[in-house]
């Protein structure tokens, strides 16, 4: 075994890097999909649930009343096209490309290559019965920020050390 | 050899390097285990059932063998109940504890401080039952598939038990061990095509999740309050996607005179996987006044702050206020040396957290791209330049150029390094010190101004989308 295998503290998922969230509040790879929450770029109260199905690259996207998106047929919408971006400048491009079994061939990947590659493929349009859910992890994931800090050690944090490694 | 005119405070580097009679043989019973965790309980072969009796062989004798051995029968025949997995967790924890027993008195012997008071906290509190059943459900499963069974069904059991666990204060810390677990887990689905698997890390967080699942295991009481002069060594951060801790280790001066002694206050809170690098520290940094303090080189005045037996300060501002300037150099060279270490209590005992004070000087730098290595005394101790946090003005380039350094020592993976807290380096003939933690407390540093701005508007605008579409 090597140390990787023996070390308590092997780093597993390397850290998010920062970005701006005004447009991609959310977005995570989780539950088959690569899939996140966009902000409408004209109304302030709507945001658009949005997805891309790992392997089939099958897309969706509505609004959070689950109203379709008008962008979103016959292939990805400007939204989708948002979230792959961010995804990528979140996760880097070669973790979304291996999470979403994009081939990529050997070259350098970004987020318009990995758009050019699913949309080539002419991917089909899914429905949208996991906006409901993505868009409640989105409400959990805000919920973070209400929860209260506290002065009692945490001795489990030993094993999270931070990285400068990042994705 | 330790030149004789270095004093005290020199520490035996030489030792760290030498082998540990018995840990090789307990690392070997762990290793067993944590393969069967691999491939899974549901059905288990005579490879597993080998690597459950090497685990239970190797309690023998203790308290804990009739429990571990009837356990590992079970389990061998693909039938074990919760209860048999506590005490599989329970073996596997008492063996890394007798590791870090061992390691603890090579440490103690290196550094040449004293020990400080044992005592043994007694568990109190109440925790919702319910809750750490759920936990312990799903910890369950995790090793009846094995890590090589993992998918996003089994993982994604995690989720509600977490959300209903985080804002409870007292079920924090399991709470915040399973989310972090169940975010790497998640990241590894599926797990039959995983090209290599952290056998020992996901054995490690799987066991203590298991173990925090007993009622009161979590509980380390408060057992006293301390009046006295803080004087801060360096500021350690911890983060996962969704949680950040920030620990101070400190000196404290008992007011009443006596012997100083080693203290660590701690502040941490759940966070959105967003917000990272100078938005960790702005996140932490209203909850506890020290954090500033740290960065302006200032000491702390205590009055009556609650304390743990295993000497963590349960941190309240209104205990504390800001002293005189305290150079952390200074506190290392000569409060540091004397300084007694803290009892651990028994949950505590791994490798994983042994975490000591040390101060180096007088090393020579070598390595090269990929690590740093500082030579004292001709022992090498390489230096963990992956955990120096990326929002502060400490880099590992500066590690390379310093000429002392505040760390913390730790093992793991088989061997000690040096995690720098803090180094002295030479800038333009003048001696400069740059800590992992300058920035806790803020900065006027260009690039950190700027990170402070980015980390400002993510938070914003989440706030922003929370009040929009929270509660509705």
């Amino acid at each position: 075994m090597s140390h990787w295998e023996r070390s308590s503290t092997a780093r597993v998922i390397p850290s998010a890097r920062p970005r701006k969230l005004a447009k991609v509040p959310f977005v995570e790879l989780a539950d088959g999909r690569l899939q996140g929450v966009v902000s409408s770029g004209s109304d302030i109260e709507r945001v658009y649930v949005s997805s891309v199905a790992v392997g089939t690259f099958a897309f969706a996207c509505s609004t959070n009343n689950n109203r379709p998106c008008g962008g979103a047929r016959g292939s990805f919408c400007n939204h989708i096209r948002a979230l792959v971006t961010e995804a990528v400048l979140q996760y880097g491009a070669s973790r979304v490309a291996r999470y979403l079994k994009i081939d990529t061939g050997t070259g350098e990947a970004d987020a318009q290559t990995l758009t050019g590659v699913m949309i080539n493929s002419r991917p089909a349009q899914g429905d949208t019965t996991a906006a409901a859910p993505v868009f409640s992890r989105f409400l959990r994931h805000l919920a973070y920020l209400e929860l209260a800090p506290t002065t009692a050690p945490l001795p489990e944090m030993q094993w999270f050390p931070p990285t400068r490694a990042v994705a | 050899m330790v030149p004789a005119d270095q004093g005290g405070g020199m520490m035996r580097a030489d030792l760290l390097s030498e082998s540990v009679d018995g840990l090789d043989e307990a690392l070997a019973a762990v290793d067993a285990f944590d393969r069967v965790l691999v491939t899974g309980l549901l059905r288990p072969g005579p490879a597993q059932a080998a690597g459950l009796a090497e685990i239970a062989r190797a309690v023998t004798g203790t308290p804990l063998a009739a429990k571990v051995s009837e356990a590992a029968e079970k389990a061998s025949a693909g039938a074990a109940g919760e209860d048999h997995f506590v005490a599989l967790a329970a073996a596997r924890a008492a063996l890394l504890g007798s590791v870090h027993d061992a390691l603890a008195a090579r440490t103690e012997e290196a550094t040449g401080r004293p020990r400080g008071e044992q005592g043994t906290p007694e568990p109190a509190g109440q925790q919702p039952a319910n809750l750490l059943a759920a936990a312990r459900s799903w910890l369950s499963d995790l090793a009846r598939r094995g890590w090589r069974g993992l998918d996003h069904d089994v993982v994604s059991g995690a989720a509600h038990v977490v959300s209903a666990m985080l804002p409870d204060p007292g079920l924090r810390r399991l709470a915040t061990l399973l989310d972090g677990f169940a975010a790497e887990l998640a990241a590894s689905c599926p797990g039959a095509t995983l090209e290599r698997v952290p056998e020992r890390r996901w054995a490690d967080l799987w066991s203590r999740g298991m173990l925090l699942t007993l009622p009161g295991a979590a509980q380390v009481p408060v057992t006293g309050t301390v009046t006295g002069r803080l004087l801060p060594l360096g500021v350690d951060l911890q983060e996962h996607a969704t949680a950040v801790q920030a620990q101070v280790h400190a000196v404290l001066e008992p007011a009443e005179g006596g012997a100083s002694r080693l203290v660590r206050a701690s502040v941490s809170v759940p966070k959105p996987d967003t917000v990272v690098g100078a938005g960790l520290w702005q996140l932490l940094r209203p909850h506890m006044s020290l954090l500033a303090a740290v960065g302006e080189g200032c000491s702390m005045d205590l009055t009556d702050m609650p304390v743990t037996v295993e000497g963590d300060l349960i941190w309240s501002d209104a205990h504390a206020r800001q002293g005189a300037p305290a150079d952390a150099f200074a506190t290392a060279r000569v409060a540091l040396p004397t300084a007694a270490d803290s009892y651990v209590a028994p949950l505590d005992r791994h490798p994983a957290r042994l975490v000591v004070p040390v101060f180096l000087e007088g090393y020579a730098v070598g390595g090269d791209d990929d690590a740093v290595v500082l030579t004292a005394a001709g022992s090498p101790l390489v230096v963990d330049t992956d955990r120096i946090p990326s929002a502060g003005p400490l880099t590992p380039e500066a590690v390379a150029a310093s000429g002392a350094c505040i760390g913390l020592l730790r093992w793991d993976a088989g061997s000690f390094r040096v995690q720098p807290l803090a180094v002295e380096t030479t800038v333009r003939r003048k001696v400069v010190p740059l800590h992992a933690g300058g920035w806790a407390g803020g900065t006027t540093d260009k690039t950190g101004v700027r990170a402070e701005k980015a980390a400002t508007d993510a938070v914003t605008v989440l706030r922003e989308r929370a009040g929009r579409l929270l509660r509705k």
